[in-house]
């Protein structure tokens, strides 16, 4: 029966965090310039893209280093639906999400068939996003390289989901998207096909000796993934007002997309959130010391790729030193000051 | 007491080796039967080939009725027949309880109820104070009782348990017998191999003996003792033991 | 005997398809734009095997999979860029100090960074590999600049009379341009291949780090140093990659991302030719330029990683292990 209570108010405890994070961060509008919202509203498309990805890599513990491909799928199935079809992008979300989630079934099934897992896994990810980016470079239908423009509504409509005038409800519904996101993993973190998933990333022999497919805990775990990362991307679009191949597909995004939850804490609810903070006060940082740097660093202004660089460098220290991220290293300190 | 399991003329090759050799063998539901022979004789070769981690090139294994060799293991496991592994598998990154959950989820499908069943079952192998323990953090008497823990959450009908006692003090094995006869009275039929032949004498209804892949003998432990044939492929052939 | 009577099947269509197709129409129309295909793929799978095989090195000895393999190349690309831009040192001449420099490069990466994952999960391994070809390739950009520059070697049109035989580059080869630097690259990789190969049969260090491969517990008990052995390879490994970007340099362009295509590149060939297999570098890095270049000629206006990417994935789906490769994952 203690143990029921704990159950319980382990959840209610996670869902108490997500409400005083989304509160806190609620209050992000109110005293920032736009830019540094429109740096928040991006670092929280991309923390929403990290939250898809820490399904499939840390909660089944398939690693993806081409999530790329469904950042794009869905930034091109809104762009694609809007641009074309008129359809509200709301709706191009959801149509993003599912083409994604197909994608990721289908993609994923042949994967796992064929018995592929870590390292091999690993890289035929990254060759699918490549194909995807070099197949879209040649669609004329998506436009090729020259990509998708949205053309702009004006003004404000929730309707065509552009917020031209208020970047402040472009920065909310991010925020939505986002707290719905940790929502689902929260939900899905406790359920069995969550605890499958993670059983099938610790030891898929055993978890197969206690009735677990393995295969269908993965291509749940794949689905699922694919269609969060995807509304991150299909948002992505409607926040850049444009998209194309490299910029969909390419491998920098996967490398973006992975890293939030892995600097915060993989396989942990909170980690891509964490992650995608602390990693953009860094790079803000970083670009504002470029941008204007004090007078012994005047070497450094203007230079291109410093940022880049740092992410390199954390990158490394990161997976030497405390692998399992912020919240990693926040446990273990826990955990030697209780003893 | 019926059959509950039963593999028929179950014949098994690994390239030119013949790991098993038409093995007929019967396990009657409700009763401990012990399986022991010589290392490499294939004992677990046959654990596999029920479990399904592998299939017979010959021969059938039925379980309540059914044929289940060629299964899938999950499906064989969702069946009902669960085993151990030689080698503990515990989900290392896992609690204990996290451990114990994931099995509870095979026949619940609710949160709540798993955790309460999960619980429970901690409980009755006598790991609740270690819940919260990381797994891989447990000593290995701790993990094979973990093990256990994880079978029994499956609500299984047969259990087979492949050397639950080795790396074990006589203490922590002697509580493991008991623990497994009280699994039997609980209703489960339980098939185990084991080295320790103190303890599977003591705990079997019945023993096989494997050897070479064959069947060598199956009975009472008291007769499988006087077996001549036994005593030959244990202690070769200038042993006797004097006719009473 | 079964793996030689399906050699010989292969080698018998092998020699039936260059019999017969010549025979047909579609060979009068295309054949230079084929023979064209064929030299050029050959001409750059042999730089391909040669960058292969530093990392299916790395691979079969350390089990790592270095993603920052490719950005190895990009500092050699530079390091022989600068020497010859601003001390007129040929890039083939720069061999001689690009290959030791990345040995020592590689035997301080391995130490310092590479050593603490060496027990850690495999993707712990890869993020650590990309993170280091982050910094190295965003290095660059920082120090010169995204905008592509290249070389123009004085030499590479010219005419050499060897006494035997007359060469005036460009070569004329059954209908195929031969460049001299692409000629030269082809070589002098198939050399460093060889040199490679005779290291690891023939010396007492290859045969070390042969054993340290197949059994690192066994090499540690008849006294080999294991841990210094898994440095010095991974030093030989980025020493092949680094030799491989001098000798691209006259012909590529010097950009951030030079090297970054052929650690993708590198990957396939690895895949195809066998994780661990430096023959199978050899023959994968053929095959994967033949792929690259024949699948431009097939397919019209594709990108020239199509072809290549597809090869990829089928080996995965297929044939993991490779041609050549031990199964290991």
């Amino acid at each position: 029966m203690i143990r029921l209570r704990q159950i319980a108010a382990a959840s209610s405890r996670d869902l108490l965090i997500l409400l005083g994070v989304v509160a806190v961060l609620a209050l992000m509008p109110l005293g920032v310039s736009s830019f540094t919202l429109s740096v928040a509203t991006a670092a929280l498309i991309f923390a929403l893209a990290g939250i898809g990805w820490n399904v499939l890599s840390g909660f089944a513990g398939q690693f993806s280093f081409g999530h790329a491909a469904y950042f794009g799928l869905g930034a091109y199935t809104v762009a694609v639906t809007f641009t074309k079809y008129s359809i509200s992008p709301w709706l191009g979300l959801l149509l993003g999400g599912l083409v994604a989630a197909i994608f990721g079934l289908l993609t994923g099934w042949i994967s796992f068939r064929f018995g592929l897992k870590g390292a091999y896994f690993a890289l035929a990810t990254f060759a699918l996003a490549e194909l995807l980016r070099l197949t879209f470079n040649n669609f004329d239908y998506v436009g090729s390289g020259v990509g998708i423009a949205i053309p702009l509504a004006g003004g404000d409509s929730w309707g065509t989901l552009q917020f031209e005038n208020t970047p402040a409800i472009r920065y909310f519904v991010a925020l939505g998207l986002v707290a719905l996101g940790t929502l689902a993993v929260i939900v899905i973190k406790r359920s069995r096909a969550g605890s499958r998933m993670l059983a099938v990333r610790e030891d898929e022999d055993a978890a197969a000796s206690l009735g677990i497919n393995p295969l269908r805990a993965k291509l749940g775990a794949i689905a699922i993934s694919g269609f969060i990362t995807a509304v991150a991307g299909g948002y992505y679009v409607m926040f850049l007002m444009f998209i194309d191949p490299d910029l969909a597909f390419g491998p920098f995004i996967s490398v973006v997309i992975l890293l939030r939850p892995i600097v915060g804490g993989v396989g942990t609810i909170w980690g891509p959130i964490v992650g995608a903070a602390v990693l953009s006060i860094l790079g803000e940082v970083t670009r504002s010391l470029v941008r204007d740097p004090p007078s012994f660093l005047q070497v450094i202004e203007g230079v291109n790729g410093l940022d880049q660089v740092m992410f390199g460098l954390i990158l490394v220290l990161v997976i030497i030193r405390a692998p399992d991220g912020v919240i990693g290293l926040f446990r273990r300190f826990r955990k030697r000051s209780s003893q | 007491m019926s059959t509950i399991l039963e593999v028929k003329g179950a014949t098994k090759r690994f390239g030119g080796l013949t790991a098993l050799l038409d093995i007929s063998l019967g396990v009657a539901e409700g009763e401990i039967l012990g399986i022991i022979g010589p290392n490499g004789a294939g004992k677990t070769t046959l654990f596999n080939l029920i479990s399904g981690a592998i299939p017979p090139d010959d021969g059938e294994v039925v379980f309540d009725g059914e044929r289940i060799d060629h299964l899938a293991p999950y499906v064989i496991a969702e069946r009902g027949v669960v085993r151990t592994f030689q080698i503990v598998k515990p989900f290392g990154g896992l609690t204990v309880f996290e451990n114990v959950l994931v099995a509870a989820f095979l026949r619940r499908s609710d949160p709540i109820e798993a955790a309460a069943h999960a619980t429970s079952v901690l409980e009755y192998v006598g790991l609740g104070d270690f819940a919260d323990r990381q797994s891989s953090g447990l000593t290995l008497a701790g993990r094979k009782r973990l093990e256990l823990a994880r079978t029994l959450a499956t609500d299984p009908k047969v259990l087979l348990l492949d050397e639950v006692l080795a790396g074990l003090t006589p203490t922590e094995g002697a509580e493991m017998v008991t623990l497994v006869k009280a699994i039997r009275d609980g209703g489960v039929t339980v098939v185990v191999i084991e080295h320790v032949m103190a303890a599977i004498m003591a705990l079997s209804d019945r023993i096989a003996v494997i050897h070479h892949g064959e069947l060598l003998a199956v009975g009472l432990p008291s007769e499988i003792a006087k077996d001549p044939t036994v005593v030959e492929a244990y202690l070769g052939k200038e042993f006797q033991i004097a006719p009473d | 005997m079964r793996g030689r009577s399906r050699a010989a099947v292969w080698a018998g269509l092998a020699v039936l398809v260059a019999v017969a197709v010549p025979q047909t129409a579609w060979w009068d129309l295309n054949h230079t734009v084929f023979a064209q295909a064929v030299v050029s793929g050959l001409l750059i799978g042999g730089v391909y095997s040669l960058v292969a095989m530093g990392l299916s090195l790395v691979f079969g000895v350390l089990d790592i999979i270095n993603f920052a393999h490719g950005a190895l190349m990009t500092i050699t690309i530079y390091v022989s860029y600068l020497l010859f831009q601003n001390y007129g040192v040929d890039p083939y001449v720069s061999l001689v100090i690009t290959i030791p420099l990345m040995f020592v490069v590689g035997v301080g990466i391995q130490r310092f960074a590479i050593n603490p994952v060496m027990d850690a999960p495999v993707h712990n391994q890869l993020l650590l590999t990309l993170g280091i070809a982050i910094i190295i390739e965003n290095l660059a950009l920082v120090l010169f600049t995204g905008t592509p520059r290249s070389i123009e070697l004085a030499y590479a049109r010219n005419e050499f009379d060897l006494g035997v035989v007359n060469l005036d580059f460009p070569l004329r080869v059954f209908g195929a341009v031969v460049s001299l630097p692409k000629l030269i690259a082809f070589l002098v990789a198939l050399l460093l291949a060889g040199v490679l190969y005779l290291l690891m049969q023939r010396t007492q260090l290859g045969t070390a780090i042969r054993a340290s491969a197949q059994e690192p517990e066994g090499a540690e008990l008849v006294g080999i140093d294991v841990r210094r052995i898994y440095t010095i390879t991974f030093g030989i490994g980025a020493a092949c990659v680094g030799a491989a970007g001098s000798l691209v340099l006259p012909f590529l362009f010097v950009s951030p991302t030079a090297g970054s295509t052929f650690t993708i590149i590198a990957f396939v060939v690895v895949v195809l030719g066998g994780m661990g297999s430096i023959q199978g570098a050899l023959i994968g890095g053929l095959v994967i330029g033949l792929t690259q270049e024949l699948t431009q000629l097939f397919v019209p206006g594709s990108s020239k990683f199509l072809g290549v990417f597809i090869v990829f994935l089928a080996v995965l789906l297929f044939r993991p292990e490779g041609i050549l490769g031990k199964a290991r994952r």
